[in-house]
């Protein structure tokens, strides 16, 4: 065991495991950038529909829907299933299925949490609204999105971590998935390859948490300065979430 | 590795015809490897949650280190626990599989449990009190009836997650369905009917699965929906 743990000790310190090209640096650049591209496609799509459908309250049936589909869906077999019909369509690129799996992955978290902040707001509250004589937009962007914020940020982050995990399963398509590549490299050489196996999953485990902690951190950064204001059995009571 | 697969067609029935054998050994096997963690999982959960029902300090602790365990990615989780177990032997290579799949039910059991339990209304444990019932007989005849719908919740998402995560152990040498997924990549010429096969299948068992488990909570909570809770 402590010959096993020398041994990722000295992979760590292999000359440009850092810096290199296959190095641990440009490897994590890949692996956030596709989580980045994929999450910032999978916002535009769902996002202004999850807000408009959530306002009109119309749709809670494919909300319910979406998140089942998503989870039921293997991951692995969406990005593997990805692949095989760009390259169908003769699209050899590594990069775009990897995105497009990632996308549609993203997706229903942020959906559903989106829809779900909206549609649920007390009716008090948006009656309230009503009363002081806002207009529907107003309405929408004055008080039933920033209420709504806390739950629609945590969509997004959930989205996030979600796919920063996802990510290193598309190392079994082509030389990306960032992070991923080393322990899939691994474990295609067996044995022999348990110590490249667990550094990758080491710097995998890391980045996941470090980023979920910066996440969550950041939520409460963002959110406006009323809500913020709000303390959690609040925001509960104003978005009724079941 | 990928090389453009247009000589191949889509879908080839005839592959299918032919693996029959081979596919619904692949699928028994996911099911033993998701079956195995949903039962151990249950089993460490229901311990878990009793513990954190008794001592509610310990709750915070625990839903955060699962948090934790949740988070971690599922390629991660299999890759740590590998080296530790070892995956010379099918023996090892499937308890490395299932000590990171009951890992994941964690979260998602423990959670259910113990707030299914805490939402039993007080009026309904008091009235069990004033009729003389005790605390174990409390727990056993009233609070957890009344948690099953979700607790089956719980167990329902957990199976769900669970199916799509056997999928990933193919890269372990295991992998249920998801050896149809990665043999049909690694082929020299992609072969697509391998990976829908796998897919396809294991979205199927999937929504069986839920279903089942639906219709099975459903048969034991016969109260639950006529909403007396």
């Amino acid at each position: 065991m402590i010959e096993f743990g020398s041994e990722v000790v000295a992979w760590f310190g292999e000359e440009g495991r850092w810096l290199g090209d296959d190095g641990i640096v440009p490897r994590t650049v890949e692996h956030l950038w596709l989580a980045f591209l994929a999450i910032a496609i999978a916002l535009v799509l769902a996002l202004p529909l999850a807000v408009w459908l959530g306002h009109r309250r119309i749709g809670a049936f494919y909300a319910n829907a979406i998140v089942n589909i998503g989870r039921a869906i293997p991951s692995f077999g969406l990005i593997v299933l990805a692949a095989v019909f760009f390259a169908r369509g003769g699209i050899s690129l590594r990069f775009w299925p990897a995105v497009v799996a990632l996308m549609a992955l993203a997706i229903p978290p942020i959906f559903t949490n989106a829809y779900t902040a909206i549609s649920n707001i007390a009716p008090e509250t948006v009656e309230a609204g009503r009363g002081m004589g806002l207009t529907e937009n107003e309405l929408l962007w004055d008080v039933e999105v920033p209420v709504g914020a806390p739950l629609i940020l945590a969509g997004v982050r959930i989205s996030f971590i979600q796919v920063l995990a996802t990510v290193p399963l598309a190392a079994v398509l082509s030389s990306g998935g960032g992070l991923g590549q080393y322990v899939v490299r691994g474990f295609a050489r067996g044995p022999g390859g348990t110590v490249e196996v667990f550094a990758g999953a080491l710097l995998i485990a890391v980045l996941t948490l470090v980023a979920d902690r910066l996440f969550t951190l950041g939520e409460r950064w963002l959110l406006p300065e009323g809500v913020k204001r709000l303390s959690d059995t609040e925001v509960r009571a104003a978005v009724s979430v079941s | 590795m990928m090389i453009l697969g247009q000589t191949t067609t889509l879908f080839d029935w005839s592959w299918v015809s032919r693996n029959l054998d081979n596919i619904w050994d692949r699928t028994v096997e996911h099911l033993t490897l998701t079956g195995v963690a949903i039962g151990f999982g249950l089993l460490f959960s229901v311990a878990l949650a009793s513990a954190a029902l008794k001592w509610p300090r310990i709750y915070e602790p625990l839903a955060s280190f699962s948090g934790v365990l949740y988070t971690i990615p599922s390629l991660a989780v299999f890759a740590l626990v590998a080296p530790l177990v070892g995956i010379g032997t099918p023996t090892e290579r499937f308890i490395t599989a299932e000590v990171a799949l009951i890992s994941y039910t964690f979260l998602i059991l423990i959670r259910n449990i113990v707030t299914g339990i805490r939402g039993v209304a007080v009026e309904t444990t008091e009235a069990a009190f004033g009729m003389g019932y005790r605390r174990s007989q409390v727990r056993r005849s009233i609070e957890v009836p009344l948690a099953l719908p979700v607790i089956m919740a719980g167990i329902r998402i957990a199976t769900v997650t669970v199916i799509g995560l056997v999928t990933v152990t193919s890269l372990l040498g295991l992998g249920g369905l998801g050896f149809f997924i990665l043999d049909g990549l690694r082929r020299s010429i992609i072969f697509p009917t391998e990976i829908i096969v796998g897919v396809v299948l294991s979205v199927a068992l999937a929504a069986i699965l839920d279903l089942a488990l639906l219709w099975l909570g459903r048969a034991v909570t016969p109260w639950a929906e006529k909403g007396i809770s």
